[in-house]
């Protein structure tokens, strides 16, 4: 069983953390928007072998029995079997249909639904709105179907922020249009290491860069960030500025400073401890990684001041943001 | 070779959600368990051989974008690690087998790099 789907009760925080994103859809998304509207209904009295007939039509397996709006059994295809069996298709829906069906909200969250079909094992589930009318029918086919489309406009609506985003420099006109990201990176913070990068290589994405530079921009991010969250007394900071023809990343902190620059670029070279390398760190290949993929790299340092990392990429012609606004 | 053949040829566990396995091909492969090294040589749509299983080859692997990360030695992400795996879109597998020997059926079953 997934957790937090079918599971009693709200999720704890340990279901919480393994919440995935059809899992939020199932909260998200409510009955009324994933359910049929357009469905086949029985009265009372309609004989059973016209109920077959319509299911063969309709191919479905189930169907809601109805007075006017208000619902009063279900019949399934087992019904009909139990009727086919005592050869009674002359026998009024009445006789064979579920009474009491078990029913939902429109307005509920479609995880109620999912917890409904697990535990009683249906195929369907009328749908009633507030005042208790029938206003569909939902079967896990609906659910799929549903959390699919939901899944599939998340993905649009990535494309849409990042067609919105890719056309920043050349809606608005200045004589310099910059855009600037900082990041706060913490001491000690291996948890979230690797987070301000992974947003930068995001936003540069979402601004039309290409791949490469995006990947570039990333790996530098990604070893200055573990840089301020290994080897800083209090943390720094990252700022990133994105102009159309380049960009400038800048990691600084104050302290405890680089003794040495030139040991310090020195590929192998590394002052992590033990319990740092043991995790993967410290290999001395950080600011190796770093010269390799930009243009321009600055580093300066003073023990007990702090230390300061400057690094340009510059981005030629067919790579620059806005590319088709640039008339300076 | 697609992800989903070399999940079956070496008998993988996935650790994090499925994903359409079969639709993945990954380029070729780079082992090292120190990050930096990984950073510097693993090339994107690779799959990566390592023992460290903490969050942070998530961030590596979503940066890189690498096709997969295979943990070894039955080396066990936390549910963090996982969670952070799943919203990156980084697909973890496990298994019992040291580096050495996954590395060299990956080799064997045609997934080179030149």
């Amino acid at each position: 069983m997934e957790p937090g789907i079918g599971s009693k009760g709200p999720p704890t925080d340990r279901d919480a953390e393994n919440i995935t994103r059809v899992e939020e859809l199932a909260y998200e998304l409510k009955i009324e928007e994933v359910m049929s509207k357009n469905l086949l209904k029985l009265a009372l009295e309609t004989r059973m072998g016209e109920a077959l007939d319509a299911f063969r039509q309709s191919r479905i397996s189930g169907a809601p029995v109805v007075i006017g709006d208000s619902l009063v059994g279900v019949l399934s295809i087992e019904d009909l079997i139990r009727c086919l069996r005592s050869n009674d298709l002359d026998a009024p829906v009445q006789a064979y249909m579920s009474r009491s069906p078990i029913t939902i909200h429109s307005y509920d969250p479609v995880v109620e639904a999912l917890k409904v079909f697990v535990d009683a094992n249906i195929g369907r589930l009328p749908v009633l709105d507030e005042a208790g009318r029938l206003v569909g029918i939902l079967t896990k086919g609906d659910v799929t179907r549903g959390l699919l489309k939901a899944l599939q406009s998340d993905y649009q609506e990535e494309e849409v922020r990042r067609y919105r985003a890719s056309h920043l420099f050349e809606d608005i006109v200045s004589d310099r249009t910059s855009l600037i990201l900082r990041y706060k990176i913490r001491q000690g913070d291996f948890t979230h290491g690797g987070a301000a990068s992974s947003y930068i290589k995001r936003a540069l994405l979402r601004l039309g860069a290409s791949p490469q530079i995006a990947r570039r921009c990333g790996i530098a991010t990604y070893e200055a960030e573990m840089n301020l969250i290994i080897h800083t007394t209090n943390g720094g900071t990252i700022r990133v500025e994105i102009e159309p023809h380049q960009i400038s990343i800048d990691a600084y902190d104050d302290g405890p400073g680089i003794k040495d620059i030139d040991l310090a670029m020195k590929a192998g070279y590394s002052t992590a401890s033990e319990e740092v390398r043991e995790k993967g760190f410290g290999a001395g290949m950080g600011l190796v990684n770093i010269a390799r993929c930009v243009d321009d790299m600055k580093l300066e340092s003073v023990v007990g001041k702090g230390t300061r990392l400057r690094l340009r990429i510059y981005l030629h012609n067919q790579e620059a943001f806005g590319e088709s606004y640039t008339h300076n | 070779m697609t992800l989903q053949e070399i999940i079956e040829t070496l008998q993988l566990t996935p650790l994090t959600e499925p994903r359409d396995y079969a639709t993945i091909t990954p380029t070729g492969g780079y082992a090292s368990d120190l990050l930096s090294c990984v950073m510097a040589g693993a090339k994107r749509s690779g799959v990566w051989v390592t023992l460290q299983a903490h969050a942070n080859i998530v961030a590596v692997a979503a940066l890189l974008d690498l096709a997969a990360v295979i943990v070894t030695e039955d080396a066990q992400p936390d549910p963090v690690t996982i969670e952070k795996a799943n919203l990156e879109g980084v697909i973890l597998l496990g298994t019992k087998m040291p580096t050495y020997t996954v590395v060299g059926k990956l080799w064997a079953s045609g997934l080179k790099t030149e």
